[in-house]
């Protein structure tokens, strides 16, 4: 267990460590999110139209940010040969390494996306429920999002491949969720989509190691 | 296994048999695209739609084939990730851009039809949205293809990715369906039988299966270049060693 929890410290430590990681993915989604008024106008009204899901987009953008480190930098340094050796399967390995991941970004950028919905005029009863879609989502666009890692693995161009394979597969989860915040604001029943989203996380928690795997396995071999 | 796939597993015999039923599938599919072109352009008038439902008779089925290649894209994947089949490879490389290009071929003619029918080129309507989604697992799909130079280990990267994509499609489908949908239901498939007058239903029938066989003809005509591609390429190594 010690040997599984020092992967998740590592993992933890290398995206906090020198450069800050999860300020830089925060401050990515504060500049996109300080964008939107910019390119939209400043017509409160307008805005908090379009803030719950405005917030709830960016995230996703955000997530992607942090992608490219999760194996890229262990495949070039030759850490994933060896957490290939270790006696642990690499399917426990990769859902620890995306799970670090998603502790140091993902976890703080969910922090920050009911500040970023309320910056754009969303009503402050709605902050509950966008921190816990963005909880839910952003574990989900961690796994999914750890699949494409792990696929474009040695490609030419590995971050905009990531994203490009990655994002068509991120429509689930923004549509869950922003059917659920679209609910919620207009005083509908939300806790089914929320359930939805909630259970596709869950799905990929499950699935996407097996694919990460087998991905990280295929670019060692 | 059904017994088809394991039949023309062997390369030689798929040559042998591929060569054969490369052209007569062409052939069939040009025969029915004429039978169903003219009776679909000699079908009267639709009361509401007027001569645009003529549209429907390219439209509908290039939708069909979109989403059945990528079903052939994931099986061919399947077989090649497990079986490590080179033949399955080749089949799903050759897929992949037939696919993206009828998903294409569907959006057009359904941006083309909804211009005259909703008022709009494109409406952001569940359907319309899935196949767009879909399009870019394809580009996907090419572009991770693409971007690794080793070819074996490309090729086993988008089988993985396809299937990712198999398992997600029915998912992207439903939730896109929440989401929104303007775009009529299923009409030919619908409950208590097609809701849809022979005079439409024959020339579509008739263009979904010069459609399927189409793709059947040209998916065969591209893993055949495929693997002489490849012969060529073993040859050619071959040659640079001796």
């Amino acid at each position: 267990m010690s040997r599984l929890g020092a992967l998740v410290a590592r993992e933890a430590a290398l995206a906090w460590g020198r450069g800050g990681g999860p300020l830089v993915a925060v401050g990515f989604y504060v500049v996109v999110i300080m964008l939107l008024p910019l390119a939209i106008g400043p017509d409160p009204a307008r805005l908090a139209g379009i803030a719950p899901g405005a917030a709830w987009a960016t995230l996703a953008l955000a997530s992607l940010l942090s992608l490219e480190r999760l194996f890229e930098r262990d495949y070039e340094d030759g850490a994933l040969d060896l957490l290939l050796l270790s006696p642990d399967p690499l399917e426990l390995t990769c859902a620890l390494k995306c799970l670090g991941q998603w502790l140091a970004t993902g976890a703080p950028l969910a922090l920050s996306a009911p500040f970023a919905a309320m910056a754009l005029g969303a009503p402050s009863e709605l902050a509950p429920l966008v921190l816990a879609c963005a909880l839910a989502g952003s574990l989900a666009f961690a796994f999914v999002g750890g699949i494409g890692a792990a696929l474009s693995l040695g490609a030419r161009r590995g971050g905009l491949l990531t994203a490009v394979i990655v994002l068509p597969l991120f429509t689930p989860p923004v549509i869950l969720g922003g059917l659920a915040l679209s609910a919620a604001e207009a005083g509908l029943p939300w806790v089914g989509w929320f359930a939805f989203l909630g259970a596709y996380a869950a799905a990929w928690f499950a699935l996407g190691p097996l694919f990460m795997a087998a991905a990280c396995r295929n670019a060692l071999s | 296994m059904i017994p088809a796939p394991a039949f023309l597993a062997n390369p030689e015999r798929f040559m042998a048999f591929s060569r054969w039923a490369a052209p007569m599938f062409g052939a069939l599919a040009a025969i029915l695209a004429v039978a169903g072109l003219y009776l679909g352009f000699t079908a009267p008038e639709d009361y509401q739609q007027g001569q645009t439902i003529r549209i429907m008779f390219i439209h509908v089925p290039a939708a069909q084939i979109a989403m059945f290649a990528y079903v052939c894209l994931g099986v061919a994947s399947f077989l090649a990730l497990v079986f490590r089949h080179t033949l399955a490879d080749a089949a799903a490389q050759a897929c992949a851009p037939l696919g993206a290009a009828f998903t294409f071929l569907a959006l057009v003619t359904g941006s083309l039809w909804g211009r005259p029918m909703w008022g709009t080129w494109w409406e952001w309507d569940a359907r319309m949205t899935s196949v767009l989604v879909l399009f870019l697992l394809y580009l996907a799909y090419m572009a991770l293809r693409a971007s690794l130079d080793d070819e074996a280990k490309a090729g086993r990267a988008a089988a993985i990715l396809a299937l990712v994509g198999v398992i997600n499609l029915p998912i992207i489908h439903y939730s896109v369906e929440w989401w929104n949908s303007l775009h009529q239901g299923s009409t030919i498939l619908a409950e208590g039988g097609p809701a849809m007058p022979a005079v439409f239903l024959t020339p579509l029938l008739l263009m979904s299966l010069a459609y399927l066989s189409a793709f059947g003809s040209l998916w065969l005509v591209r893993i055949r270049g495929e693997l002489w591609r490849r012969r060529a390429q073993a040859l050619e190594l071959k040659a640079a060693r001796a």
